[in-house]
């Protein structure tokens, strides 16, 4: 193969590509390897969103602490994410209500969407990578 | 149509892998391009040669480097977390590749769809 390993995007092409996170931030590697693509596919100037539904929408909480299982706090890097231009950040409105969370739980700010709402914007992507 | 696919779940644990290579065996068998198949998460553990099942199971990792000999389907396997799970060059089964995470944006960017098997 030719193609380098973070280059190399087809001719000029932008692609709508959309991340769609649905488990909690640990007990599974899931929301952490999925927050490593997330900013790799940053460095491929694509059209990237990034969606919390379900059990996902935990990973935004504020006030993690993760010491006493010996793991990462990685939630501060969703802070970081304008700073690699990914600045669509969507929360699923039910999955945010099912477990008794609010926006002001969450450590970023977030476009609140129905479930509807939020699949016709899958619907509008071409690329759609769940985890 | 050109696919892409993503493989998220290890062998034998999940089916996610075995309905990924059965999806490329049909694809295949109707014309269609796999551009590449990634393998991502526990994904990884579908590429170590040192994998014996029993006589009487499938092999899915073999089954995967046939599928490289025969349709030379790029098999690509993520680098950090396959470095996370033990999975080198050394150990990695023949047809496939270990290579960055850049191969996985790549593929959703070249291929016509790209379709996710996991949890």
């Amino acid at each position: 193969m030719d193609t380098p390993d973070n280059a190399g995007m087809a001719e000029g092409a932008t692609r709508k590509f959309m991340f769609v996170n649905r488990k909690a931030p640990y007990g599974t590697v899931y929301a952490l390897e999925s927050l490593e693509v997330v900013l790799i596919s940053a460095a491929f100037e694509q059209d990237v969103s990034v969606a919390f539904v379900d059990d996902g929408v935990y990973q935004l909480k504020k006030g993690q602490q993760t010491k006493g299982i010996e793991t990462k706090n990685f939630s501060p890097t969703y802070r970081a994410l304008p700073d690699y231009d990914v600045e669509k950040l969507y929360v699923e409105r039910e999955s945010l209500d099912a477990r008794g969370l609010d926006v002001a739980d969450l450590i970023v700010d977030v476009t609140v969407l129905s479930a509807a709402e939020m699949g016709a914007l899958m619907e509008a992507q071409d690329v759609v990578i769940s985890f | 149509m050109k696919l892409g696919i993503l493989v998220n779940e290890g062998p034998y644990q999940h089916e996610a892998s075995d309905s990924a290579y059965l999806f490329c065996k049909a694809a295949l068998a109707k014309g269609h391009e796999i551009h590449r198949v990634f393998f991502y998460h526990d994904g990884v553990n579908n590429s170590t040669r040192l994998t014996e099942p029993p006589q009487d199971d499938r092999n899915i990792v073999e089954r995967w480097s046939r599928l490289a000999a025969e349709h030379g389907v790029d098999l690509v396997v993520c680098v950090a977390a396959a470095l996370r799970r033990g999975i080198k060059d050394e150990n990695l089964a023949p047809g496939f590749r270990i290579s960055g995470l850049g191969q996985l944006v790549e593929t959703g960017i070249r291929s016509d769809r790209l379709v996710v098997f996991g949890d």
